[in-house]
């Protein structure tokens, strides 16, 4: 018995996960936001897109959370597609937008009342304001809370529909470092549930404390993709080293930088601003041998200091660029 | 208490929200509730019945002028001062005046025949006048006083502030609420969770109906006890008006907020469709001041309607079906500006 050729091969399920795309592509007239997007991102993993402003992140996280049409791709949440089960993801889904003010005149728990209305299965809202420490703050009106309660209380209208994937754009954008430790608070306690986290985001720092894994998003494309210990040992290169030359002293040859990139245990060096950033596998030995070379030069040495390569510097390496450039 | 894991209904949920946003507004409170109140006194004051028609009457000094101040004096509700010659035009002009007598034989009367109280002041002037130069009257008529309920002008005018502020109020309660909402990305945020577009649309018009009958109530009920304003009709017929007049200006209002996207945008907008309507549909005086030849647009303006019906109720005690024209026509200005809002309406 022949069995009858498989349908549609070209709609076949892109496979198991909480989040997949392939190829997803955004224009906006001559400028392409998205260029070829692919994710994969595991049942109870937090996933992170780190990128500067302009990169494509929240075009790509909208795409994903149906409230964009992409020009090309595919998208599948929960193994579902927009397409046909919008009403049924919208319930397992808990979505956080970047630009999204609330309104002033109604009280937090109102607030939250409210959202809590268009989930059959949510959590109590006492539940979810204990979970965001803002139990003292239930009967507030939203224009008096201050900007970090602000943002953990739209995480919460997230969270009332007790969503399985969580999407943050920009969580902690202009929040004080206090208020961000509160906002990761309410994201690991989620992922304590068992939860999918996706998160753009501009901090590598939040990226790294955040994610399991991050993709770095530049111009729409992903140029790394990993968790963030291994993208940073990617670079060969654990630890950096900052100095900047005394002018009074020495001027700089015009191979400096090729000079030092020679020098036992370095690996890449790069100017910025007055100061040297020389990256460097082993600290124990790059650090002697740049010792050695200012004693024999004759330069002397206005700063020094080291510190540990982070995600920043996999994508200064990746793209010549800081992410705060944007 | 109920069982804080239920939740209420979202259109309860989004219906209330929308009513709390409107009342904790101080400014909405103000030109919902107290701005109408605050037109109602003034000009309920400044245009009330004079006392039986006193008529100021300024006569130029000269030669006889003594003789016509004494002729008048005796005539009833004229009230004669003398004046300078060079006073003549500011006298006129300030209304201090309605008439101005130059002595002579004959007198000469200068006034403003444009004016209606000026014309009455010339009529009695001259029979007081001429009355005292030795005319006798053929007979004295017997006047029979009759004051007709809601015939004043504020009875007129407060169904005409009644519709402005139906209009108004729906235009800012249900437009300008959207378009904020979709300027600060909270109607996107909305559309994010699985809530009904219907839910939402059936919430503008439950919470606009809910403030409706406050603000209704407040002015029908201020008016009838402070300025004695009748309700000849039915409280059926009259709430009837007002959900359908609330009703055309809420389709109209989402029609103009379908687009905008900016506070700015859509003030601009909604000023254009509501200044015309302010002063062509008769809120302060009747529109049939205007030319015929814009007769049929001014009527089919839907706060023309509105008051029309509104006057009709309260003050005519007209049925339902003798307003079924006003009514079809808001009925019409409804379903349509309904139909065209949510086919071209943005969520995004």
């Amino acid at each position: 018995m022949s069995r009858p050729p498989s349908p549609r091969p070209a709609a076949a399920s892109l496979g198991g996960g909480a989040i997949r795309c392939r190829g997803l592509v955004k224009r906006y007239g001559e400028v392409v936001a998205v260029a070829g997007l692919d994710l994969d991102i595991a049942p109870g993993e937090c996933f992170g897109l780190l990128g500067p402003n302009g990169a494509g992140k929240t075009t790509t996280i909208e795409i994903l959370e149906g409230l964009l049409e992409p020009d090309a791709g595919e998208v599948e949440i929960l193994g579902r597609r927009w397409a046909t089960d919008r009403a049924s993801l919208r319930q397992r889904l808990g979505i956080h937008l970047q630009e999204s003010q609330f309104d002033d005149r109604l009280s937090v728990r109102e607030t939250l009342d409210l959202f809590r209305s268009f989930y059959p299965a949510g959590q109590p809202v006492d539940d979810v304001l204990a979970l965001l420490g803002l139990e003292g703050k239930a009967s507030s009106w939203v224009s008096r809370l201050s900007g970090g309660q602000r943002q953990r209380m739209a995480i919460g209208c997230a969270l009332v529909g007790k969503p399985d994937v969580l999407f943050l754009d920009e969580p902690t954008t202009g929040l004080d470092p206090q208020a961000r430790r509160q906002v990761w608070e309410i994201v690991d306690a989620f992922r304590g549930r068992g939860g999918t986290v996706l998160l753009t985001t501009h901090y590598m720092d939040e990226a790294e404390v955040l994610s399991d894994r991050v993709a770095i998003v530049d111009s729409g494309r992903i140029i790394a993709c990993g968790p963030p210990r291994e993208l940073v040992s990617s670079l060969g290169a654990g630890h950096v080293i900052g100095f900047a030359l005394d002018p009074a002293a020495a001027s700089e040859p015009p191979d400096f930088g090729s000079r030092l990139e020679a020098l036992p245990g370095a690996r890449s060096a790069r100017r910025e601003a007055g100061e040297w950033s020389l990256t460097a596998a082993s600290l124990h030995v790059a650090m002697p041998a740049l010792l050695r070379l200012a004693a024999d030069d004759g330069w002397s040495l206005s700063s020094l200091r080291t510190r540990t390569a982070t995600l920043e510097d996999v994508f200064v390496t990746l793209t010549g660029r800081h992410l705060r450039d944007g | 208490m109920a069982d804080p894991r239920r939740s209420r209904h979202p259109v309860v949920e989004l219906t209330l929200a929308r009513f709390r946003i409107l009342v904790r507004e101080p400014e909405a409170l103000f030109w919902a509730f107290v701005f109408p109140i605050l037109m109602t006194v003034a000009l309920g004051i400044a245009f009330r019945s004079a006392p039986a028609g006193v008529v100021p009457v300024a006569v130029v000094q000269g030669a006889r002028a003594a003789h016509v101040v004494a002729a008048l004096r005796h005539a009833p509700s004229v009230e004669v001062f003398t004046i300078e010659p060079a006073e003549v035009h500011a006298t006129l002009r300030d209304g201090l005046a309605h008439l101005v007598v130059e002595p002579g034989t004959p007198p000469a009367y200068r006034y403003d025949p444009t004016r209606p109280e000026n014309r009455l002041a010339r009529l009695t002037v001259d029979g007081a006048l001429q009355r005292a130069a030795g005319r006798s009257d053929l007979w004295a008529a017997r006047d029979e006083p009759v004051v007709v309920p809601g015939g004043r002008y504020v009875d007129w005018l407060v169904p005409g502030l009644l519709g402005m502020n139906i209009m108004s109020t729906g235009m800012w309660g249900v437009g300008f609420s959207v378009v904020m909402q979709r300027s600060r990305k909270l109607l996107k945020r909305l559309v994010a969770t699985p809530m009904l577009r219907s839910h939402y649309l059936i919430a503008l018009v439950a919470a606009r109906l809910a403030f409706l009958v406050l603000e209704v109530g407040v002015l029908v009920v201020f008016a009838r006890y402070v300025f004695g304003v009748p309700l000849v009709g039915s409280l059926g017929a009259l709430a009837t008006v007002s959900v359908v007049g609330a009703m055309a200006f809420g389709g109209i209002s989402l029609l103009t907020a379908s687009r905008a996207r900016t506070a700015e945008g859509v003030s601009g907008i909604m000023n254009v469709v509501q200044v015309p309507m302010w002063v062509c549909s008769g809120v302060f005086f009747a529109s049939s001041n205007f030319p015929d030849a814009v007769q049929p647009i001014i009527q089919a303006l839907p706060l023309t309607a509105l008051i029309d019906a509104l006057r009709g109720v309260m003050l005519n005690g007209d049925s339902l079906v003798a307003l079924r024209g006003e009514i079809g026509l808001l009925g019409g200005w409804t379903v349509a500006s309904f139909a065209v809002a949510l086919r071209i309406f943005a969520w995004r």
